[in-house]
C-alpha cells in the first residue's frame, strides 16, 4: 500500500512544490515532510503529499549495500576455502 | 423559432436546406477534389464510385470514434477517426483508396468544433493523399448523444493483404516507435490530476511510413496496437498463430514522460493505447534491412527490434524483465485506473 | 529510458540472486510481505525466479483496498445516493459492497470522482456548495495526508469517511493465527518511511523473526530477502532497515505528529480477517465534525459474506496463495471476481492473474 516515486523539487512556494518527474510536472504538498527540501532535491510522494527528501547520492549509497553483501559473502567463502585447503 | 447560428439544432441533421448549408460552409471546402472514381464526394449523390484496380484484394475496415476529450494535447477525435481507419488499412498492407465520414452530433454542440473536428480529418487524410468520398450526418437531442460520435469506413487495395496471425518460429518482433503514448497523454490530460507535460499524443497516419517497406517483403504480421496496448497486439497475434512472442523489456522505447506517468500513476504503458505505431513481426532476413528503413521515416525515428517469435510456450507472451526475471506479459483486462498501492 | 533511483541492474540482480542462494537454508521458508506495490513489483519484475524453490515469498492484508470491510463501501455508497459529491483512489472504485461497486454507483448517476489525492477533494468543496467526502482509505503512508487535510482549515461542506488502518498490528495478528507459518517478513518500505523502525519491534519484538523492512525496486527487494534468510542462518530475528535512502529508525516525526493530533487508535474490521484491537483509526472528538459517518448518520453493521469456495480470507492471512484457491481463474476472474483479493486491483488474486504469477516462464 506505498505507491510513491521520487520527484525532483523544481521550485517551493510556502509549503508546497512544483515537482518534476521525468518530464511531468504536478505540485505536491510539503506539510507532510520533517526536513526541509531545496530545488534539487528528490522527494518521495504519496498521493500528493511528499513524506520524505532523498538525495541523489542516495541511489549510490543503496548500490553500494549491494556490494557490501556480496563481498561480505566472498569474504566467508575464502575464509572456509582457505580453512579447508 | 429563433437559430443559434453558432450551435447545431435538429434541423442540420434533416436533410434539407439547413444540413446542406451546414455541408457546404463547414465541412466540404475542407476536402479536396477526388479523383478516384466517375462520381465522388462533390456531386453529393446518393454513393460515390472508386474505379478498382486489376490486381490485389480489396480491404476494408470500419471504426467508431467517441472518445473523450474531443480535443486532447495533439489531436482530437477528426484527427483520431482518419489516422485510426487509414492505419487499420495500413497494417493489412493496404494503400487507402477512400474513406467515408458519418458523424452524429448532439443538438447545441458548437459549429466552428464541427469546423475544427472536419479539417483535422480532412487534413489527415490528405497527408496520406487519400480522399473522402462520401457521408452522412445526423443530429440527435440534447442528452441523447454525448458531444459527437464519428464512423469512419475506409477502403484499400493490398497485394498482397498481410494479416495479424502469420507469425512463426525464428521472426523478430519490431515495433515502430515508443509504446503508451497516447494513452498516457490522455491520462495526463485529465483536468483533475492537475499535470502538466509536453507529452502529446502519438496519433498520425502511419501508411506514410509503412508503405516504404512493404516492398521489401518478409512481413508475416502488422497491427496496430490500440486499445489494450502492445499487450494486447501481440496477444492476439501470439494466440492466432500459436507461438509465443519473447519480449525484451529493456529493448521498448519508452519516452521519459510516459515512464514518469507510469510510475506516477501505476499503470503500464504496454497496456495503455498508441495511435501511430505499429508493430511487425518479420521475417529474420529482412528484420535489419526493415529496420533501418523505418528509422529514416520521421513517424519510425524511434524504432526497435524488442524480441522474437519461438515456440515454448504457444499463445502466449513471455516478458524477459528489465532486471532480468521472466514472467508471461497476459492480455490486459479493461481501462486502467490509477492506483494508491 | 532510466528514472531516478532506478535499481534494476540485471548484473546486481543475478549477485544478489546468487548470495540468496548462499544464504538460504535447505528447508522451506516462508517470508510473508504485506503491500501491494510489493507484490506488483515481484511479480512485474518476474522476481521469484531469482529464488531457489524452497523459498517463497506471499502476499498477507497488504492491499488497504481488499480489506477495506463491506460495511465501508456501503456507507460511501449511501453518501453517494444522498447527493454528495464522493471523492475517492481509483483502485477503490470496483470494489463491491453488500449491493454496489462505487463504479456501478456512478453509472446510476451519483457523483462520484476519482482523484490522486485528498488535496484535490478539499480543493473541489470549496468551489461547491454541494457536501463533499472523501473516501480516506490507506495505511500509514496515506494517514498523514488526511491529517493534514483536517488542520488546515477545510471547507465546512467537506467531510471524510475513515477507513484507515495500521500494518505492524495485523502483521502481530497474523503470526498468532494458526497455519501462517511465517519464518521472516518483509516489511512495508513506504509504511516504515513514516513510522520508522520503533512500531514493528513495538509489535513483533516477542515473535524472534526477522522483519526486514524493504523498497520497491527490484534490487531492493532482492536484497531484503537476503537479509531475511542471512538472519535465518544466523538463527537471530530483528527488525532491519533495508531501505535506509528512504526509511530512518525515528521515522518521519512529522507525519506522526500530523496523525497523532488528529486520529486515535480504534478496533476497525480487516475484510476477511475479522477484528484487529487498535488496528485502525477514528478521529479524535475535535475532529469529528468532519466524520462523514455522523453527518451523513451512518450506522452500519460489519460481516462479509462468505462465498463457498472463496479463500480469499486464507489468501489475505498468508495461508494460502491465489493458485491455491479452487475459484483462482475459472469462477474468479478480475472481470467477473468474487473475493476482494480479486477485485482489488492490487489484491494477491488480481495480480497473480493479470501479471501471471501462478505461473512462472
Amino acid at each position: 500500500m506505498c505507491l510513491a516515486a521520487p520527484a525532483k523539487v523544481i521550485s517551493i512556494t510556502n509549503s508546497t512544490a512544483v515537482v518534476d518527474y521525468n518530464g511531468v510536472q504536478t505540485t505536491t504538498r510539503l506539510d507532510t515532510l520533517t526536513e526541509p527540501v531545496a530545488p534539487g532535491d528528490y522527494v518521495l510522494i504519496h498521493t500528493g503529499f511528499a513524506i520524505r527528501r532523498l538525495s541523489a547520492e542516495d541511489g549510490e549509497e543503496t548500490l553500494k549495500l549491494f556490494d557490501q553483501l556480496a563481498e561480505s559473502l566472498n569474504d566467508s567463502a575464502e575464509a572456509t576455502d582457505s580453512r579447508d585447503s | 423559432m429563433t437559430q443559434n447560428n453558432d450551435r447545431i439544432s435538429p434541423l442540420h441533421g434533416a436533410g434539407g436546406a439547413m444540413m446542406g448549408q451546414l455541408l457546404a460552409e463547414h465541412v466540404l471546402p475542407h476536402f479536396v477534389s477526388s479523383q478516384v472514381g466517375r462520381i465522388n464526394l462533390s456531386d453529393m449523390d446518393d454513393g460515390a464510385t472508386i474505379a478498382l484496380p486489376s490486381a490485389g484484394e480489396l480491404v476494408m475496415t470500419t471504426d467508431s470514434h467517441v472518445v473523450k476529450p474531443i480535443f486532447f494535447p495533439g489531436g482530437d477525435i477528426g484527427k483520431l477517426a482518419a489516422a485510426g481507419t487509414l492505419n487499420d488499412l495500413a497494417v493489412m498492407g493496404a494503400r487507402p483508396l477512400a474513406l467515408s465520414l458519418a458523424v452524429i452530433i448532439e443538438e447545441d454542440f458548437i459549429i466552428s468544433d464541427v469546423d475544427r473536428i472536419v479539417k483535422s480529418f480532412a487534413d489527415t487524410l490528405i497527408g496520406s493523399e487519400t480522399p473522402l468520398i462520401c457521408g452522412d450526418t445526423k443530429v440527435m437531442g440534447r442528452g441523447e448523444i454525448d458531444g459527437i460520435a464519428i464512423n469512419t469506413t475506409g477502403l484499400g487495395i493490398a497485394d498482397p493483404a498481410i494479416g495479424d496471425a502469420g507469425a512463426v518460429a525464428g521472426d523478430v518482433v519490431i515495433v515502430t516507435g515508443s509504446m503508451g503514448d497516447h494513452g498516457m497523454a490522455l491520462m495526463a490530460a485529465r483536468e483533475e490530476f492537475h499535470l502538466e507535460t509536453e507529452l502529446i499524443s502519438d496519433v498520425a497516419s502511419i501508411w506514410p511510413m509503412i508503405r516504404t517497406i512493404l516492398p521489401v517483403g518478409g512481413i508475416h504480421a502488422m497491427k496496430d496496437p490500440t486499445r489494450g496496448g502492445l499487450a494486447a497486439a501481440l496477444n492476439e497475434m501470439a494466440s492466432k498463430s500459436k507461438t509465443t512472442i519473447e519480449l525484451n523489456q529493456p529493448a521498448i522505447p519508452i519516452r521519459p514522460e510516459v515512464q514518469g506517468l507510469s510510475d506516477m500513476l501505476g499503470i503500464s504503458p504496454l497496456e495503455v493505447a498508441n495511435e501511430g505505431k505499429a508493430v511487425l513481426i518479420v521475417s529474420p532476413a529482412v528484420a535489419d534491412q526493415i529496420l533501418e528503413m523505418l528509422r529514416k521515416h520521421p513517424l519510425g525515428h524511434d524504432a526497435e527490434i524488442i524480441g522474437h517469435v519461438g515456440g515454448e510456450y504457444p499463445g502466449r507472451v513471455v516478458l524477459t524483465t528489465d532486471v532480468g526475471g521472466r514472467r508471461f506479459l497476459d492480455m490486459p483486462l479493461g481501462d486502467p485506473v490509477p492506483r494508491i498501492c | 529510458m532510466a528514472r531516478p533511483f532506478q535499481l534494476s541492474d540485471p548484473v546486481r540482480a543475478r549477485q544478489l540472486a546468487d548470495a540468496i542462494a548462499i544464504l538460504a537454508p535447505p528447508t522451506p521458508v516462508k517470508i510473508v510481505h504485506v503491500c501491494g506495490t510489493h507484490e506488483m513489483a515481484i511479480t512485474q519484475h518476474g522476481l521469484r525466479r531469482f529464488l531457489p524453490e524452497n523459498v517463497e515469498i506471499l502476499e498477507g492484508p497488504g492491499c488497504p483496498v481488499c480489506v477495506t470491510p463491506t460495511a465501508d463501501i456501503d456507507a460511501v455508497v449511501q453518501i453517494a445516493e444522498a447527493g454528495a459529491i464522493v471523492c475517492t483512489f481509483g483502485d477503490m472504485t470496483r470494489v463491491p459492497g453488500t449491493r454496489l461497486t462505487l463504479e456501478q454507483t456512478r453509472s446510476k448517476g451519483c457523483d462520484i470522482r476519482v482523484v490522486l489525492s485528498i488535496a484535490e477533494a478539499v480543493h473541489i468543496a470549496r468551489e461547491t456548495d454541494r457536501e463533499v467526502v472523501f473516501f480516506a482509505v490507506g495505511f500509514e503512508t496515506t494517514t498523514p495526508m488526511t491529517a493534514a487535510v483536517l488542520l488546515d482549515d477545510p471547507p465546512s461542506n467537506f467531510s471524510v469517511l475513515v477507513s484507515h488502518k495500521k500494518i505492524p498490528e495485523a502483521m502481530a495478528v497474523l503470526l498468532n493465527l494458526p497455519g501462517t507459518n511465517i519464518q521472516g517478513y518483509l516489511a512495508p518500505g513506504h509504511v516504515s518511511t513514516i513510522l520508522g523502525l520503533a512500531p514493528y519491534a513495538k509489535q513483533l519484538d516477542t515473535f524472534k523473526i526477522p522483519i526486514v523492512v524493504g523498497g520497491f525496486e527490484p534490487l531492493d527487494i532482492l536484497y531484503a530477502i537476503a537479509l531475511i534468510l542471512r538472519q535465518i542462518r544466523d538463527g537471530v530475528g530483528f527488525v532491519e532497515n533495508a531501505f535506509p535512502r528512504a526509511v530512518s529508525d525515528e521515522g518521519n516525526l512529522a507525519a506522526q505528529i500530523l496523525i497523532e493530533t488528529v486520529f486515535e487508535s480504534t478496533e476497525v474490521h480487516w475484510r476477511g480477517i475479522g477484528a484487529i484491537p487498535d488496528s485502525g483509526y477514528r478521529l479524535r472528538d475535535e475532529f469529528t465534525q468532519f466524520d462523514a459517518r455522523q453527518r451523513f448518520q451512518i450506522e452500519g453493521e460489519t460481516g462479509d459474506e462468505h462465498i463457498p469456495g472463496c479463500r480469499c480470507a486464507d489468501v489475505l492471512t498468508a495461508r494460502a496463495t491465489p493458485a491455491d484457491c479452487p475459484l483462482f481463474g475459472t469462477r474468479c476472474t478480475p472481470l467477473s471476481p468474487v473475493g476482494p483479493c480479486m477485485v482489488g486491483s492490487e489484491g494477491a488474486c488480481s495480480i497473480w492473474f493479470r501479471y501471471g504469477g501462478r505461473e512462472l516462464p
